[in-house]
């Protein structure tokens, strides 16, 4: 019997040797001392060496957006690094195209900062800052979609462009789940700058949606970071054109509000798709806006009407009810939020109808 | 622990062993080893070269490692039944350590090297090529030879893969064969014309 203990125990003591050299010789191999973070030629920062850019940037409180978490999965946390950064790795190749290999753009959750490094970001990203809220209602828009509304608790109030989106970080809710940032788009009133809604459609099995449709209560308090994104309407009076399919209805909703405070005079037409009935929503709150607004209409599309619905609105694709709707399109804006497949398809028609390329602004959700 | 004979015999039979391994006993064509990553990682002559290469490294210096684990640790304390997990230790703790070194001294090799390290700590032909070094009860400068020619081996025979599945691209295969199907049985014929090169050395 002492033999087995024994045994183990030497074993036990090599396996714990080999572990403490490890951790040695990490802290002397890995140790980088304190390194400079240049950023567009103007601020300064100190950090500890050794870490990826991106949770290095994260703890002075300077938040690229980034869905995966750091993980390399999801190529969102891109940055242009002038230097210091080292070759490209083969973790961010698949990434980046060769406009931006040339550009010096990374994928900021792989570059480690090894030494003085310089990287240039959008001023804008100076003012994304990191909120702390408390979700205060959740309502039922469809079988499969639910708004979510969010109480700023601190700092109490964000300053948003409508159209903006915010990211939620999902903390670890089960065993064997990973904490992950989930970027969502605004749906709510600008000026109501207390309150943030969204727009979640649940995806089966997906980490982030699971936990909020089955795990967030009313009164918990999340993490989310914000705002960020260049999906806006532009200052042109042209009349647009807006495409939307699923929770891609969120950034419409807050542009409409932003319409409505302004007094917009812009012609703006919405087609909406869903499969059946059940997938449309807040058609009230939409022929509300019809009413307020000076030129709006919302056009719902169903592409599979069960008989018993009694559905006499448009029927098809959205992209058939636009083709069917418009001949020449080239005095219009197109905005587009939805799926990668609805966004290409309309780019497609809105194209062939004329619209240039360069009037087409869009947020893909993948 | 395996005595050794004069030095320049020992030399000699170190490679014999090691062209043994690569040509006739070659861990991954007649021994069907370190499979997973041979069918996953061949698809491109370049990655399957850079794999090759980490595990000539890993395979070769894991081999002293554990011979010296084994000989002077394990066997005196009569504990050789622990070899595997002792093993296994020392080939994921080794591979932390080149990452690690790699990682701060050289970017270019970590570059080449790097992705492929954290796959090898599971690949079993590092294990495989570990164990037979002990049961045949290999002296040290025969291991190193053995260890050598393994890693030899595996990187050869996955770099012959690449070749021919990037040939295979252009070709027409059946649509349930494409993929790890028609690898396997290429794998199958490579190793069918390796068992020509038995008998080469007795």
């Amino acid at each position: 019997m002492a033999e087995v203990f024994v045994s183990v125990l030497i074993i036990s003591g090599i396996a714990a040797a080999l572990a403490l050299i490890l951790v040695f010789c990490e802290s002397i191999i890995q140790n980088y001392g304190p390194c400079k973070i240049t950023i567009n030629g103007k601020k300064e920062l100190t950090v500890e060496g050794g870490k990826p850019l991106l949770s290095s940037l994260r703890e002075r409180k300077i938040f690229l957006p980034s869905a995966c978490g750091g993980r390399g999965t999801c190529g969102v946390c891109k940055c242009k690094v002038l230097s210091g950064a080292g070759p490209v790795l083969p973790t961010e190749t698949p990434f980046l195209d060769a406009k931006e290999q040339k550009e010096n753009i990374r994928l900021s959750c792989q570059v480690k900062v090894k030494n003085d490094i310089a990287i240039e970001i959008p001023d804008a990203l100076f003012f994304i800052q990191q909120y702390q809220v408390t979700l205060t209602a959740v309502e039922d828009l469809t079988y499969d979609m639910k708004r979510f509304r969010f109480e700023l608790t601190e700092p109490a109030e964000m300053e948003f462009v409508a159209g903006q989106y915010v990211q939620i970080t999902c903390p670890s809710y089960q065993q064997g789940v990973e904490e992950v940032d989930r970027a969502y788009s605004i749906a709510s009133d600008p000026k109501d700058n207390h309150f943030i809604d969204l727009i979640v459609r649940r995806v089966p099995n997906g980490i982030c949606t699971v936990w909020m449709f089955d795990y967030l209560k009313i009164g918990d308090r999340v993490q989310m970071t914000g705002p960020y994104g260049e999906f806006r309407i532009s200052n042109a009076q042209t009349p647009m054109i807006f495409i939307a399919g699923g929770s891609g209805m969120a950034p419409f909703v807050s542009i409409l509000h932003q319409m409505k405070n302004s007094g917009s005079k812009r012609k703006a037409e919405y087609f909406f798709g869903g499969n059946t009935v059940r997938d449309l929503c807040l058609s009230e709150q939409m022929a509300k806006f019809e009413k307020t607004l000076a030129d709006f209409k919302f056009i719902p599309v169903v592409s599979r009407p069960a008989p018993e619905d009694k559905w006499n609105g448009q029927t098809g694709l959205v992209t058939e009810a636009v083709k069917r709707t418009y001949t020449d399109v080239s005095g219009y804006e197109g905005y587009l939020c939805g799926s990668p497949g609805m966004i290409d398809a309309s780019i497609k028609v809105l194209m062939e109808l004329g619209m240039a390329k360069e009037r087409i602004f869009y947020d893909k959700f993948a | 622990m395996p005595t050794a004979g004069n030095f320049s015999s020992e030399i000699w039979l170190a490679v014999v062993t090691c062209f043994a391994a690569v040509f006739t006993q070659n861990i991954l064509l007649s021994y069907f080893l370190g499979m997973c990553s041979f069918v996953s990682v061949s698809k491109e002559v370049k990655t399957a070269a850079g794999l090759g290469l980490a595990v000539v490294v890993v395979i070769t210096a894991t081999s002293i490692l554990n011979w010296m684990a084994y000989w002077w640790v394990l066997v005196p304390l009569g504990l050789e039944f622990y070899r595997f997990i002792l093993f296994i230790i020392i080939i994921a703790a080794f591979v932390q350590l080149l990452e690690m070194v790699i990682d701060r001294y050289s970017p270019a090799l970590y570059l080449a090297l790097g992705i492929f390290l954290p796959l090898i700590t599971v690949n079993c032909a590092v294990l495989g090529s570990v164990l037979w070094m002990v049961i045949r009860n290999y002296s040290f400068v025969v291991s190193v030879g053995f260890g050598l020619g393994s890693g030899l081996g595996w990187m050869m025979a996955i770099v012959a893969m690449a070749g021919i599945r990037q040939r295979l691209d252009e070709s027409k295969i059946p649509a349930g064969l494409r993929g790890p199907g028609i690898t396997l049985i290429i794998a199958g014929i490579m190793a069918l014309a390796f068992i020509g090169f038995t008998g080469v050395l007795q």
